[in-house]
């Protein structure tokens, strides 16, 4: 029988990690463009101070790389270590993006990272500027394929369960990286990064200005950041919706959960602002806009949104028909010739993970009675509430950033970036907030999908590997233990990093010639400060 | 699937050497960043000469990394079945290996970022165990392939694992691990005194030369152990072009078994002979001041090192010790037709750019790395 703690660990362990090196990534997406587009700004103008604020934000941009590859490689790894019948049941298809994510993204990101710390120079101006630019085409085109991955998770499809093998196998590759759902998740999740390095940039340029220290190089900064942020901010809200569009059609569940849609409305469906729960679970109080929810999610006036319990009527179906096929499956197992068992599973293969829910109450899934089918029925609706509200926090910070930028891009464009304080301090304060509805994103997109890690293909439970509790209390502890002793650290160093500021006189290119008196500096601002 | 002009046959070999390449490049690659990491605190005494080490891989040990990556991305998408057992049967090793990985990116980043004696000699040590621990462990598990790993898999490929990390330490596989741990530190040590100066190179020559005598000892020594060791044998037909199912072959254990391939493909002597060669040649090379040959033999003796290992046990991947039925081997354990022809298109476009390009960033950082030099780059670590 599935020993369920050991699946509970595995989703904490797996949680924890992916949480932890998704408060690196999005810094990275965000700021490796921010970075190129000064550089940019340098050799076009050859003004210093661009030069200057690419390096000293290209300086806080490598401590949280290092923190981004320290905790990017347990990633990689853990699939087969926590989710080896996950590995195996569906590497056929999730394997190759991820595979294909190291070839064409990681290795340019990485390999281009030192030069562009340790190329100035050694290199053109133009030629280290190429290298900058590589490297934020290697952040984003890695976020692609790892999307691409997750997208498929969301949403099978161009796969087929082959019961020869017993895992799905791709039918169909191009519908796997075209996948409407890969392509709506990689722009808003690239975008939602934008926003979070423009967040930091104007945050951190902010307290320069309000400090009146740096000011020519924190005004420059904030007018990039605030105009990138604004154009990210509109795409993360407008892909975002797409994204709630395309989880209409692929995820029912998912959006009733989130919507909180106990019944089917009849259409158009009005929009929760917010709702508290009763006794029963279900919605006893809300405030409501009407029609607005068949808008959302429909884009329609006419299309109904189905509510959670006939949802959960119809899994009940498919689970009757997950059974015939798990039944069919045994039979072709048992005798690969049997061709009338494989008619029969060709009609009901796509409910053979119905099916599998099944597993949770009984090993002969096809001999189940009503109560278990009832049973697992009821499994397959995500907790309500944790998802209703997330998905508002992470809404309604998207458009506040719209908002808030807005405000700053207007202000930019009128010379105003330096003369309130109170919005400085303000803009100071938000700092953290992108990090907020980036992680509830992936709460949402990951809790909410649940019982399955593959929608409709393979339940969760099923999918963990046959470890002991003990091994996971062991490396979950190591790994939280570590992660956040490394973050405190990272933190520490970021703020003495910004404490010391941008470097005065740097080094030069080799195109340079009437340049070649190379300033020695200390080893780090940090070291400066501390005078030793 | 007639639409695919490889078979299957063929392409599940091309990915069996496909993935020798990418580990075998992680060997070399990353093998040059884990030997120095160990040697870090032998070589280097002064703070000074520690950052000549620090700063001589740091500009390109990330990109070497990635061999790593990709491997393990490789046998997640080519070999699904040898992915799922190795990583969550090896659990605890793997989070050992991992938390020790953890500590590099860290440990380069943040070491310089301070000036306090104590902090430094603390990520000098995190270092020290970043490059010590995954060149052991790794070679450990290599030791407990050829040995045949506890598990067994049902009917429904679910995988189960009934060991548990100490009976990882047995001696054969300690004794790998220690061939795995001296020739990434001979590695170490050619790159260092290749491209360092005065006390530091020396050292170096001194370490590697005996690093690479030690492993050639420790090496011959493993081959007449595996002479004891009993080899997996699949005794039934293997069908290469059939869907995966590793519980169809019978399979003999036959003492001395894994060198039975030696003589049934005596080219396959040349793996070993150049694992001798490569590191003899790295030896006297280091002692006569030939840096750039004693890397390439170097190089060459991981290339002969980890080839002898894998062919060893062609065609498994990895044997079970207690159902040998159920061990893997390349024919039985792949990914589907299709997905082995997508991937051979994927990494054919972009392995030869990967390539050209880190060629590129070499010759960028090329030429000694001094304690003079560095005062030149605040990024410099």
């Amino acid at each position: 029988m599935i020993d369920m703690l050991v699946v509970d660990l595995s989703r904490w362990q797996f949680a924890a990690t992916a949480m932890y090196h998704f408060i690196f990534v999005p810094l990275t997406l965000g700021l490796s463009f921010m970075m190129a587009i000064m550089e940019s700004v340098y050799v076009m103008t050859g003004r210093d101070i661009w030069r200057k604020a690419t390096l000293f934000w290209g300086t806080l941009f490598g401590v949280n790389f290092a923190m981004g590859v320290a905790t990017g490689i347990v990633m990689e790894f853990q699939f087969g270590m926590n989710w080896s019948y996950y590995s195996h049941y569906v590497g056929d298809v999730f394997g190759a993006p991820l595979a294909i994510e190291g070839l064409m993204a990681f290795f340019l990101e990485a390999t281009f990272v030192g030069l562009f710390f340790f190329g100035w120079d050694r290199m053109s101006k133009v030629g280290h500027l190429v290298v900058t630019w590589l490297v934020a085409f290697g952040a984003n085109f890695s976020a692609l394929w790892i999307l691409i991955a997750n997208g498929w998770m969301q949403n099978p499809v161009g796969a087929k369960f082959n019961p020869d093998t017993m895992r799905m196998e791709i039918t169909d590759f191009m519908a796997v990286i075209f996948n409407s759902v890969a392509q709506a998740k990689f722009v808003h999740t690239v975008s939602a990064g934008y926003v979070c390095g423009a967040i930091f940039v104007l945050s951190i340029s902010a307290l320069f200005l309000v400090k009146g220290k740096h000011v020519e190089m924190a005004k420059r900064s904030a007018v990039v950041a605030a105009s990138f942020g604004l154009a990210a901010a509109l795409s993360v809200v407008v892909l975002g919706d797409e994204s709630g569009y395309v989880a209409t059609e692929h995820q029912k569940m998912k959006v009733a959960a989130i919507e909180a849609s106990f019944h089917t409305e009849p259409a158009p469906a009005p929009w929760t602002i917010i709702a508290f729960p009763g006794a029963d679970g279900e919605t006893a109080w809300s405030i409501s806009v009407p029609w607005l929810g068949g808008l959302i999610t429909t884009r329609s006036l006419d299309e109904e949104l189905e509510g959670i319990n006939e949802l959960v009527d119809r899994a009940q179906d498919r689970i009757r028909s997950g059974m015939i096929a798990y039944e069919a499956l045994q039979e072709i197992r048992a005798d690969g010739t049997n061709t009338e068992a494989r008619l029969v599973f060709e009609e009901h293969w796509q409910d053979l993970g119905y099916g599998l829910l099944l597993k949770r109450y009984r090993v002969d899934v096809e001999n189940a009675t009503p109560e278990e089918i009832a049973m697992a029925a009821e499994d397959t609706v995500p907790d309500v509430w944790p998802l209703f509200w997330t998905f508002r926090i992470m809404m309604g910070l998207g458009f506040f950033f719209i908002a808030f930028f807005g405000l700053w891009f207007y202000r930019a464009s009128r010379g105003w970036i330096d003369t309130n304080k109170p919005l400085l301090w303000v803009t100071v304060f938000l700092l953290p907030t992108p990090w907020i509805a980036i992680e509830s994103g992936w709460f949402i997109a990951e809790f909410g999908r649940q019982p399955w890690v593959v929608e409709g293909v393979l339940p969760t439970f099923y999918a963990a590997s046959s470890l002991t509790a003990l091994d996971l209390i062991l490396s979950l502890s190591f790994f939280v233990l570590l992660y956040t002793v490394l973050l405190i650290i990272m933190v520490i160093l970021m703020v003495r990093i910004v404490k010391a500021g941008p470097k005065e006189k740097l080094f030069t290119h080799t195109d340079d010639e009437d340049d070649f008196v190379i300033t020695t500096l200390p080893v780090t601002p940090a070291t400066k400060e501390l005078g030793s | 699937m007639s639409s695919i002009p490889l078979d299957y046959e063929t392409l599940r070999l091309i990915w069996w050497l496909l993935l020798g390449v990418l580990l075998i490049g992680f060997a070399i690659m990353g093998g040059r960043d884990l030997g120095v990491g160990t040697l870090l605190p032998f070589v280097a005494r002064t703070d000074d000469e520690r950052r000549v080490l620090l700063n001589l891989v740091g500009p390109t040990w990330e990109g070497n990394q990635v061999w790593l990556v990709l491997g393990g991305g490789a046998i997640f998408a080519a070999f699904p079945p040898l992915y799922a057992v190795s990583f969550s049967g090896f659990y605890l090793a793997m989070i050992v290996i991992l938390l020790a990985l953890i500590l590099r990116p860290v440990g380069f980043k943040f070491r310089g970022k301070v000036s306090d004696t104590r902090w430094r000699a603390t990520w000098d040590w995190a270092l020290f165990i970043g490059g010590f621990v995954p060149s052991l462990i790794m070679g450990v598990a290599v030791g407990n392939v050829l040995l045949g790993a506890p598990f067994h898999i049902d009917d429904t490929m679910r995988i189960f694992y009934t060991g548990n990390f100490f009976q990882l330490l047995m001696p054969f596989a300690l004794l790998a691990g220690l061939v795995s741990l001296g020739m990434i530190v001979t590695q170490g040590a050619t790159v260092i005194a290749g491209r360092t100066e005065g006390p530091i190179a020396a050292r170096a020559r001194t370490y590697g030369i005996w690093a690479g005598l030690v492993t050639i000892v420790l090496f011959a020594l493993a081959g007449v152990w595996v002479a004891a060791l009993n080899g997996h044998v699949v005794t039934s037909v293997i069908d290469p072009n059939a869907p995966i199912n590793p519980l169809a072959k019978t399979v003999d254990l036959v003492p001395g078994g894994w060198l039975s391939n030696y003589a049934t493909y005596p080219w396959m002597m040349a793996a070993p002979i150049i694992a001798f060669a490569g590191l003899l040649v790295a030896v006297i090379s280091l002692r006569g001041g030939l840096k750039l040959v004693a890397l390439l033999g170097s190089s060459a003796g991981i290339f002969g090192i980890v080839s002898t290992a894998g062919l060893s046990i062609y065609p498994f991947f990895l044997p079970s010790s207690t159902m040998p039925n159920a061990g893997l081997t390349l024919w039985d354990a792949s990914s589907s037709h299709l997905t082995l022809f997508i991937m051979l298109l994927a990494t054919a476009f972009f392995l030869p750019i990967i390539v050209l390009y880190t060629g590129f960033v070499f010759r960028v950082m090329r030429g000694p790395v001094t304690s003079d030099s560095l005062g030149k780059n605040p990024n410099a670590y």
